[in-house]
């Protein structure tokens, strides 16, 4: 049997792009600032290195703070995997939970790649509970099959899906 | 599928889900005119596998029992229902196929989960974009008529 205590959360997209446009539009600010709830990531790509989400303007008119997502590189083996850390910073509630561990998959093949994201929230109910997604992208209910839709778009077609 | 029946009225949000879209799916449809089987049939893209995976109860119902609880084993999943392996097998497959369910390996056990991105695309490209041009034509339509009448 499995660990009856893990929960993990499995999200999987296929997009028409090479391994290495998906790696940057993740790990790239110029490029995460592009979808999705926008803001620059900023990756230390090497395991130990350190990582932070940078807010948009719209996320500080919010309230919140500047280093929205805090976390660590775990592992880096680009363009097709990426292990980390992540520990949103967005309510005292989630700030209090444990760090979660998100892990990028590129696969390719056949002109596209297939992402998938792991994202392992045992012990983080929050966590847990905002990133399936299922609300309204408009007030932060997107999860990451919203992301995933968007960074989609951004690559195929080049532009966002209008909101 | 007793089985299915016998799950009572619990109403699982994947359900919820197919309800809305299909009934939106139908109006979607409806609305177009009858060159509609045309671009349907020109066109057979992923939405396609996702709706036909949808369209079919125990699949949902499989789909349902991710949603309660993820990462589950065949095994699991198969005590559920009413049916050989084998038949749980080839329906898991058409939800793999479409996307709707991810397996992992994890020692010896191949689990299953639930993959909502199909689902949330579909809402995205489909339904939002029909909805949005029917609704600006109506909001148009009112406009044009409302400066009639000045």
């Amino acid at each position: 049997m499995t660990d009856k205590a893990a929960t993990i959360l499995v999200f999987r997209i296929v997009i028409k792009a090479s391994a290495q446009a998906i790696w940057d539009a993740i790990t790239k600010p110029e490029w995460t600032e592009r979808y999705a709830y926008g803001g620059r990531a900023h990756y230390e790509l090497k395991g130990g290195g350190r990582y932070h989400h940078e807010a948009s303007p719209e996320m500080k008119s919010f309230g919140l703070p500047d280093k929205v997502i805090l976390g660590e590189v775990l592992e880096t083996d680009p363009p097709r995997k990426l292990v980390q850390t992540w520990h949103p910073q967005f309510t005292p509630d989630m700030i209090a939970e444990p760090p979660s561990r998100l892990t990028y998959e590129i696969a390719e093949g056949q002109g596209v790649c297939t992402v998938t994201i792991t994202h392992d929230v045992t012990g983080a109910p929050m966590v847990a509970g905002m990133v399936p997604g299922g609300g309204d992208p408009a007030k932060g209910g997107g999860g990451w099959p919203w992301v995933l839709s968007d960074l989609k778009s951004l690559l195929e077609t080049g532009a966002r899906m209008p909101t | 599928m007793p089985l299915i029946t016998a799950g009572g009225p619990y109403l699982g949000a994947t359900r919820w889900l197919y309800i809305q879209l299909s009934l939106e799916y139908r109006s979607i449809r409806d609305s177009l005119t009858g060159d509609y089987m045309v671009t349907y049939h020109a066109c057979v893209t992923d939405d396609d596998q996702v709706f036909k995976a949808l369209a079919d109860p125990t699949r949902r119902f499989l789909l349902d029992l991710l949603f309660q609880r993820d990462g589950r084993t065949l095994k699991d999943l198969e005590s559920r229902l009413a049916m050989t392996r084998f038949g749980v097998m080839k329906h898991l497959k058409v939800l793999e196929d479409a996307g709707l369910v991810v397996t992992r390996r994890s020692g010896r056990e191949k689990l299953h989960f639930l993959n909502a991105v199909p689902i949330r695309m579909i809402h995205d490209r489909w339904i939002d974009k029909y909805r949005e041009r029917e609704v600006s034509a109506l909001l148009a339509l009112k406009a044009e008529l409302e400066d009639k009448e000045r």
